[in-house]
């Protein structure tokens, strides 16, 4: 069997994913990224390596994506995030035509054709307001971490309003909100919906169409996808378990074998021109 | 001899400042605001009443300023922090034609007219990129008192380019910057110079016209006054009461209206 590995270095947390020839998924690992990228890459490898029982050698291809799949040596091909992630995704949802990705320090929304190329996108990548740094520090200012969020916010009955043009700024209205008695899972249930306000501008600006398939860290928050259908009206896929988080780093995977099956067929080309 | 007193209650501090009636400053003081914004105010009133050794009842009119100027419960009335900034660095530097005011979570670029009054001003609004804020989250990735910034920027010899906008991610690139060996204080001069390239930003949108009169909180901050003073190719005004300016416009403020009470009643439109 032909293995192949995708590597997605994110912002927060760098994910490996090994894959065999018929998309299945051997081995999974997840590092936080920190500020030594190519260790994070290293370590993500080889703990998806431990846990497929393979070894490095049996590894054909190793596809790098994320934000600094430049900054690593790894990888004998680099793909751009938004690639990698139209072809995670339309392997579980093959009539994805919008995808929305909610990361540590990034969002971005992008429309694929049928055949998986990315068409148009957009990316939040100047200001935390849209991406789970928002959340993070929204938690932070009412002394929750950021792995207490999911569970706060599934206690939560209805969202209190919070602005969302800047996280340093939520935090005046965090503290002013709880001085008058508001929930801490009410103000974090505000504080996804006006995060998925956001997402819903970005995805209006690439012309979303359905299916939208959502990924990205920031949907293991159950509320998350809940909130985006109901701010859509419309369905949302969302990949099962956590392989929202490694959905991009699957499709790295899925690329790296069809690569290796051109890169086989122009070699037998080459055999028959050659003969 | 009657006083009067403005109160700034800023989104980071409060400030307080009491005049007498030759607009003279007799007392000052400053305190966090901290959550409970009304005591903020109460607290630096009272400060500033003792630090200029004056009762309460010699204080005839108080006007409230700053984002938190209706909290000012014991205020006679509310003037916007703009107006107030305005006023007090006209009066303090009589040349002044703009602005720029540097607080803890927002900053403001204003143009006035020789007496004071305001011509145009312009704010970030949206985002705490550029302001005293973006300095605190630099303090806090690099593990240094606020009082420590300026004079570790003012050794940086090749500032590090901050290329990030948003005040969370500048945390993280500050990391990442140490991460690759660059030197404190070179990857603070960047910040500095940052945060004096939005806010110049910010005073073009209104124009800048000399003299240039600095106020805030920020002003302490002696990297970020010659940051300003070499970007701007123009030495700003700033000093010691800078951080009180808004105070002080809101004092003076109250001032016009302790001797407006005192003229005789006009009888405008009455047919004589």
């Amino acid at each position: 069997m032909t293995v192949t590995a995708g590597i997605d270095i994110g912002s927060t947390y760098t994910k490996a994913v090994l894959a065999g020839e018929d998309g299945t998924i051997l081995g999974r690992a997840m590092e936080p990224t920190g500020y030594k990228l190519a260790g994070a890459a290293e370590r993500a490898f080889t703990q998806a390596l431990e846990a497929s029982g393979l070894a490095r050698g049996d590894v054909a291809y190793v596809v790098a994506t994320g934000f600094g799949r430049h900054q690593t040596a790894i990888g004998d091909v680099q793909v751009t995030d938004l690639t990698a992630a139209a072809r995670g995704t339309t392997h579980f949802f093959p009539g994805t035509r919008t995808i929305l990705d909610v990361g540590g320090q990034t969002m971005k929304a992008s429309r694929i054709g049928a055949n998986a190329k990315v068409q148009s996108f957009r990316l939040n990548d100047k200001c935390a307001a849209g991406t789970g740094a928002f959340l993070e520090k929204t938690a932070r200012y009412m002394g929750y971490s950021t792995t207490e969020i999911g569970p706060l916010v599934a206690t939560s009955k209805a969202p209190v309003p919070i602005s969302g043009v800047c996280a340093v700024f939520a935090e005046s209205e965090v503290i002013n909100q709880l001085s008058e008695g508001a929930a801490p899972a009410d103000i974090m249930h505000g504080a996804i919906a006006s995060l998925v306000d956001r997402s819903v501008q970005l995805m209006k600006r690439v012309q979303m169409e359905p299916e939208f398939t959502l990924i990205g860290g920031i949907l293991r928050f159950e509320r998350m996808a809940g909130v985006v259908r109901d701010a859509l009206g419309a369905e949302v896929n969302v990949p099962p378990g956590d392989l929202v988080q490694f959905t991009s780093a699957f499709g790295a995977a899925l690329l790296g074998q069809r690569r290796l099956r051109r890169l086989a067929d122009d070699a037998a080309r080459g055999t028959v021109a050659a003969a | 001899m009657a006083y009067a007193a403005g109160v700034d209650v800023g989104s980071t501090q409060t400030k307080a400042v009491v005049i007498n009636e030759a607009q003279e400053i007799v007392g000052r003081a400053l305190t966090d605001t901290g959550a409970n914004v009304m005591r903020a105010a109460q607290t630096a009133f009272a400060e500033a009443l003792a630090n200029g050794d004056i009762e309460e009842e010699e204080v005839e009119f108080v006007v409230g300023t700053g984002y938190g100027r209706y909290k000012v419960t014991f205020g006679n009335t509310q003037v916007t922090e703009i107006s107030c900034h305005g006023r007090g660095a006209v009066h303090m530097f009589p040349g002044t034609r703009t602005v720029l005011d540097m607080g803890g979570q927002d900053t403001k670029a204003i143009r006035v007219q020789p007496s004071g009054e305001i011509v145009d001003f312009c704010m970030n609004d949206k985002c705490a990129a550029g302001t005293g804020r973006f300095l605190g989250a630099a303090a806090v990735a690099l593990d240094l008192p606020l009082a420590e910034l300026g004079p570790t920027a003012l050794r940086g010899e090749k500032a590090v380019k901050i290329s990030t906008t948003c005040t969370v991610f500048a945390e993280s690139e500050v990391l990442s910057w140490l991460g690759k060996g660059k030197k404190t204080e070179d990857i603070l001069l960047g910040v500095h110079e940052s945060i004096a390239a939005r806010s110049i930003g910010l005073l073009r949108r209104v124009g800048v016209e000399e003299q240039v009169t600095f106020t805030g909180g920020v002003t302490k901050n002696q990297a970020m006054v010659a940051t300003l003073n070499k970007r701007l190719g123009v030495q700003v005004n700033t000093g010691e009461d800078a951080h009180f300016m808004g105070a002080l416009g809101a004092a003076l403020f109250a001032l016009d209206r302790i001797i407006a009470a005192r003229a005789p009643a006009r009888t405008h439109g009455s047919v004589a």
